[in-house]
């Protein structure tokens, strides 16, 4: 049915990019970060935090990348569809691909087993991998309380309280355990485990926030461990440097801890790096460490503790705030990281900044108060942002204070212009801007039965131009708790819906004009129809949704339906309601002019749809199918109970996506060094010459005296120059006469020679 | 990394006046200097040529100070009884005043003999000018009649008796030679014309008038009397423009200041206040009596106040543009090349770029947060609001710190293990600022405070039980006492503003209405904290 009707729900980006550890690699110009992000591997540019390739082919999860060890261009993935693919992502491209097991092994989920899987060596592209050993059984879940150590020599891996390691060579196990509690009644578990690159040390991370070294573990007896303490709260992840020199760890307290292997009580902070650090992994060379954190971000750290890029994804946690568009940026606005408002990119999929609207000191501690960003509006040109925040909602003491920003053009960003504290007794539950263009009025309405009208006032006495909010009108309607409020198109009107009842007001004298009531049950949800349907006010209760017709101040139609959430186009007259419907979420698209509805898709997805929204489309389509008309001018994007935002995507639209669909190449401008400007120049002359005039005998048979680049060459000090092994074959082939057919051969080289290299033994992890 | 995110210290908005312009230029005068004469001041008048002396008129005497001077340049003293209205000509050589026997004496500003005596009035004569041309003198006085007396011949060249009652006010223009406005205690304000021979205007203002004054375009005419100011258009007419009702006594004087003719009013309820070009009050100063006359130099460098008890009140305007003029200058001209170096250096294209962090400046209470030393952290905050300085006395810093700690869940930890002393500075602090109305002008302040320390009191009461101290003990019961009757008063106001609520809702028609528009976070500050 979904192909039939040419119109599909698509998941849109916001892919969680912290799921596994990154890899970091390098190839001759640029570095580059690889992260598992759902079921693509995606590519990074560390310098440039841009997206540059993502890998896709993996149908499932993907659970795990690795760098080959022979290539440091080409890496695997595993994923949850049961294959592990070798990709060459300087390009892009699929190398090869292992189906590695029948889906019959992945049957338990609870019971992880480390496997070492034996791939094959053949030229094929599709490979099945049948040989394979259990190396330990019942492994923990989470693939950092695994670990290999000393190029491969052992693998420690914990579990609960209990550290194993297994030695390959001598096929021996060895278990070491520590008591349930310690002296202190501290928490002993174990969380990750690490080893060490070049000793035979493992450090240990656990859930009291200690760390311990390991060593000796290749007996049973006389094994030894020392103890170091500075997380607060479990110790999240460990990793050695690639010299083994550093030992780096991060938590809950999102603080980077760099310890001195050789000076035990050295050791260096980098703190307030976001929300807590899930995984670090280190550069092969080095230099960079990079951080994974819970709130979907990726930092990339100087191996000098210095924040050198930051990547960061959808921030999904919770999220209190209506989905909103900013009509600036088009961005998606939400809840970002704790006491933030983020601004995401839907077509870029990429946070375009995050707004801090607390401003306060986010402390990382779990079970803390802290205030956060409950609710959130803009104003319809995007001038004005209205939050609120919160703290104390489980205490009785509620402290919220509604925040007034404005957007300042210079600064290309929103500036605080009102805090009123206290603004309603109790707690805020909405508000809206009225959408008129004369007045800038707001409209909050809180659990103490009132609603607040707020105006901006300009002071004309003052010289300087400084505009504040203050309250301009209280409402209430019998002491009734009002729950919505909306304004009608032209703002001449607010709607307020106390319980059963729906008050309308005008927004000129704030005159209660009438009052709409359809028991039983309290209104949910109110909105105001678009253009030509202006007229009519819409309403859903638990049974029912209700459309009144406010020139006879009647009710139009109405219809019993389980409508949970409610939203209107602000580019036509569509309407677009979500029905729950036996565990499944339905959606309804009508014209509040005609009952009937015009589109209507069944079990859009599992569970309850939390938020909706529509984003006006930067082109509208002209799509001529009737059904699909409302797709039009707007794009609908909703969020579900998992946290998955999704949207609809008609045929037109993905052919034309396909088509477009570039792949984004590395800038190919050599970066600028002395030895470019040495010989590059000189390169890209000959590289002319030959395409010009390859038939030119005279060329072919110049002296190579004078080459002037080789003149440069010779006459530069040495110390300046690279090492004469590098320069060798360049300055060798500058000397022979260069010949056409050459060239081909050396282009081809570097393809043809990872495909017989040898993948001897790989052990790929497959946790799930 | 974000860098650390100090604490927010709240700011409470500063209610009732708003700080503009006017006011900033009208605040920026030095404190007054008292100069006692021998009774009270009748009138000031600033010379028009610099360095603006000014004439001083006060009881028999006539003195002229120098603009910075505290003792008189020059004093006249021929008068046997009270002297009135002593005035400068416009080129400030000559000066004429009238005294209560209605002798009028022209004195020569640097001698001391009265030059003339010009005999005819037969009462007291409050009013003496110069018209315009500077050879003729006018004067009001007590016998109805207002005239007009050549300086050469010493003669009498007109007398108009057309007002009803005393004169006691008059201005002569300075465009017209001939024209000249009197003010009487009939309530009337006329113009008179000496080429006519008669007044040519009449306005009624409606009070014993005490003063009048022309705007220098002389287009607009001020009058003071009984509490009104009244400002007059006389070329539509003699229409009246607008009437001032901001002194809450009779308004005895009034002048123009030089930059763009700020209307100076003063009166007898002891305020001096300025008005801007649409005539609402922008500055006030206050004195410590009645005002009779009020001066400002031409250039506002000096406002004289003269009041009932005979002090003369000389404020200076302050220096401070000037001399961070010549400061800046004196700096500026090393310091552009040391600021400028190496800003204005364009890198290359092949430089390499090294940019140098700015240091954030935290306060130390901030430092100690940020290394989650709280209790110390409580300690520094503490001693900001014990400091004895005023200067440095900030709770708003203690409170912020103390707000900080409680959110972060920390304030248990930052109180425990605290020995006598500290506590007792801490409950000081309480017990100083629990309900400080006073203090911090905001009532939502207190909210803030009693919100954040019920938690606080618990645990001190926790340590108290440990220590078992005395002094502890009794300033805690102070603090109880204090916290209750605070509980009592916010009591009473609740039922105030139910009162009122109903009032409200009775006054207003509209029947759906419920609730007042009471300002929203008064309302709610009250509730909260009651």
């Amino acid at each position: 049915m979904v192909e039939e009707s040419g119109i599909r729900v698509v998941r849109c980006g916001g892919n969680k990019i912290s799921f596994r550890a990154p890899i970091i690699s390098k190839d001759s110009r640029y570095e580059f970060l690889l992260c598992a992000s759902g079921d693509l591997v995606k590519v990074f540019s560390t310098s440039t935090e841009e997206c540059v390739h993502v890998l896709e082919g993996h149908t499932g999860q993907v659970t795990g990348v690795i760098l080959n060890p022979t290539n440091h261009l080409q890496v695997y993935s595993c994923s949850a569809d049961g294959t592990i693919r070798l990709w060459d992502f300087i390009d892009g491209i699929l190398i090869k691909f292992f189906l590695a097991v029948s889906k019959s092994v992945f049957v338990s989920p609870e019971n992880f087993q480390l496997v070492a899987l034996h791939l094959p060596k053949v030229p094929e592209q599709e490979v099945e991998a049948r040989e394979m050993s259990a190396v330990l059984c019942n492994i923990s879940s989470n693939p950092g309380s695994t670990a290999m150590g000393r190029g491969g020599e052992y693998v420690a891996s914990v579990m609960g309280r209990q550290l194993t390691v297994y030695f390959f060579k001598k096929l021996k196990t060895y278990r070491f355990s520590l008591k349930a509690t310690d002296k202190k009644g501290a928490k002993n578990a174990f969380t990750c485990v690490a080893c060490h690159p070049k000793d035979d040390c493992i450090a240990t991370g656990h859930e009291d926030g200690k760390i311990r070294l390991w060593r000796n573990f290749n007996q049973k007896k006389e094994y030894t461990y020392s103890t170091q303490h500075w997380h607060h709260d479990a110790v999240g992840t460990l990793c050695f440097t690639t010299e083994g020199m550093h030992l780096l760890s991060g938590g809950v307290e999102s603080v980077l801890v760099q310890w001195h292997c050789e000076e035990v009580n050295k050791k260096d902070f980098l703190p307030r790096l976001g929300g807590a650090i899930s995984h670090i992994c280190v550069s092969p060379d080095g230099q960079m460490y990079s951080t994974s954190h819970l709130d979907n971000k990726i930092n990339i750290i100087h191996c000098s503790l210095k924040l050198s890029a930051v990547i960061q994804g959808l921030v999904k946690g919770n999220i209190w705030t209506d989905l909103m568009i900013d009509p600036r940026t088009r961005a998606l606005v939400m809840n970002g990281r704790p006491g933030h408002l983020q601004f995401y990119s839907l077509q870029q999929d990429k946070q375009l900044y995050s707004l801090d609207i607390v401003q306060q000191e986010y402390i990382n501690q779990e079970g803390l108060d802290q205030f956060e960003v409950m609710r959130a509006a803009f104003s319809v040109g995007g001038t004005w942002l209205a939050t609120v925040e919160e703290r104390g909602r489980c205490t009785s003491d509620l402290e919220s204070s509604l925040k007034l920003w404005v957007y300042n053009e210079k600064a290309q960003s929103f500036e605080l212009n009102t805090t009123i504290t206290a603004a309603h007794q109790d707690r805020i539950m909405h508000m809206c801007f009225s959408p008129s263009t004369e007045t800038t009025m707001l409209v909050t309405t809180a659990w103490d039965n009132q609603f607040k009208v707020w105006l901006l006032g300009l002071d004309s006495d003052t010289q300087k131009e400084h505009a504040s909010w203050s309250c301009d009108y209280v409402g209430s309607y019998h002491g009734l708790q009002p729950t919505n409020c909306c304004f009608s198109s032209d703002g001449s009107l607010l709607a307020v819906s106390f319980k059963e009842v729906v008050t309308i007001w005008s927004s000129d004298t704030w005159e209660l004009l009438t009052t709409l009531c359809q028991p039983p049950g309290p209104i949910r949800e109110l909105c105001f129809g678009r253009l030509s349907c202006s007229k009519y006010l819409l309403g859903t209760t638990a049974k029912n949704l209700f459309c009144w017709n406010l020139l006879t101040c009647s009710l139009e139609w109405s219809t019993p339906m389980d409508v949970c959430l409610l939203r209107s186009d602000p580019l036509s007259e569509n309407v677009v309601a979500f029905s729950l419907h036996s565990g499944n979420t339905d959606l309804f698209v009508f014209r509040p002019s005609e009952p009937r509805p015009l589109f209507t898709q069944k079990a859009v997805c599992g569970g309850k749809v939390q938020r909706c929204v529509f984003s006006p489309r930067e082109e509208p389509l002209d799509s001529c199918d009737e059904r699909f008309q409302w797709l039009n001018r707007s794009r609908l994007y909703f969020l579900t109970e998992l946290m998955e935002l999704l949207t609809f995507s008609t045929k037109a639209e993905d052919e034309r996506i396909l088509n477009s669909r570039k792949q984004l190449l590395v800038d190919d401008s050599v970066a600028v060094t002395p030895f470019y400007l040495l010989l590059g120049k000189h390169r890209q002359q000959q590289e002319e010459k030959q395409n010009s005039g390859v038939s030119q005998a005279a060329d072919r048979v110049q002296p190579p005296q004078a080459s002037v680049a080789i003149k440069e060459l010779l006459h530069t000090p040495a110390h300046v120059l690279p090492a004469a092994s590098f320069l060798c074959s360049m300055f060798v082939n500058s000397l022979l006469i260069s010949n056409t057919g050459s060239r081909n051969l050396q282009e081809e080289k570097p393809f043809s020679f990872p495909l017989c290299s040898g993948t001897n033994g790989q052990i790929c992890w497959l946790g799930m | 990394m974000a860098s650390f995110k100090p604490v927010k210290v709240q700011t409470i908005p500063k209610l009732g006046e708003r700080v503009t312009e006017d006011t900033l230029y009208w605040k920026n005068y030095k404190a007054p200097v008292q100069i006692k004469e021998f009774a009270a001041v009748t009138k000031i008048e600033f010379s028009p040529l610099p360095p603006h002396n000014y004439v001083v008129t006060a009881s028999t005497r006539i003195q002229v100070y120098g603009p910075h001077s505290l003792e008189p340049v020059r004093t006249f003293t021929r008068f046997h009884d009270a002297a009135y209205g002593g005035s400068f000509r416009g080129d400030g050589k000559l000066l004429v005043a009238g005294s209560e026997e209605g002798l009028i004496r022209l004195f020569d500003t640097g001698g001391r003999v009265a030059l003339r005596q010009f005999t005819g009035h037969s009462k007291a004569v409050h009013v003496t000018s110069f018209l315009s041309d500077g050879y003729r003198v006018l004067s009001g006085s007590d016998d109805l009649s207002s005239r007009v007396w050549d300086v050469a011949s010493g003669t009498e060249l007109n007398s108009y008796t057309e007002h009803t009652d005393y004169i006691r006010a008059a201005a002569a223009s300075k465009l017209n030679p001939d024209l000249y406005v009197t003010g009487s205690y009939d309530h009337t304000v006329k113009l008179f014309d000496v080429r006519v021979g008669g007044s040519v205007m009449t306005m009624q203002h409606g009070h014993p008038v005490e003063s009048v004054l022309l705007y220098p375009s002389e287009a607009l005419l001020v009058s003071t009397g009984g509490r009104y100011v009244k400002v007059w258009d006389l070329l539509k007419g003699g229409q009246q423009l607008v009437s001032l009702k901001n002194h809450h006594k009779t308004v005895t004087c009034a002048c123009l200041s030089t930059t763009d003719n700020k209307l100076l009013t003063g009166s007898l309820d002891r305020h001096v206040k300025v008005y801007n070009s649409s005539y609402k009050v922008v500055h006030n100063f206050d004195y410590a009596t009645s005002i009779l006359s009020l001066a400002v130099a031409p250039d506002d460098k000096v406002i004289a106040v003269g009041m009932t008890n005979g002090v003369l009140s000389v404020r200076h305007r302050k220096h401070t543009e000037e001399k961070q003029e010549v400061l800046g200058k004196r700096r500026r001209n090393p310091a552009y090349r040391v600021f400028i170096k190496g800003k204005n250096y364009v890198p290359k294209q092949d430089d390499f770029l090294v940019s140098k962090t700015v240091k954030q400046h935290l306060q130390k209470h901030d430092r100690q947060l940020k290394c989650f030393q709280v209790s110390k952290a409580l300690d520094t905050a503490l001693e900001v609001s014990i400091c004895i300085w005023r200067r440095f006395h900030k709770p708003e810093v203690t409170v912020a710190v103390m707000t900080e700690l409680n959110r972060r869940g920390t304030l248990k930890n930052a109180l425990a293990g605290r020995d006598e002393q500290s506590l007792t500075t801490l409950l000081n602090f309480l017990i100083k600022y629990v309900c400080a109305h006073s203090h911090i002008h905001a009532r939502e302040m207190t909210h803030e405070y009693i919100n954040s320390n019920i938690i606080f009191i618990l645990c001190i009461s926790l340590n108290v039980i440990l220590g078992d101290s005395n002094k502890l003990m009794r300033l805690l019961q102070r603090l109880m006492e204090l916290l209750g009757r605070e509980a009592e008063l916010q009591q009473e106001l609740l039922q105030v503003l139910g009162i009122l609520d109903t009032l409200f809702a009775s006054l207003t028609p509209r029947k759906e209405v419920t609730g007042p528009a009471v300002p929203p976070i008064m309302q709610g500050s009250q509730l909260q904290a009651a």
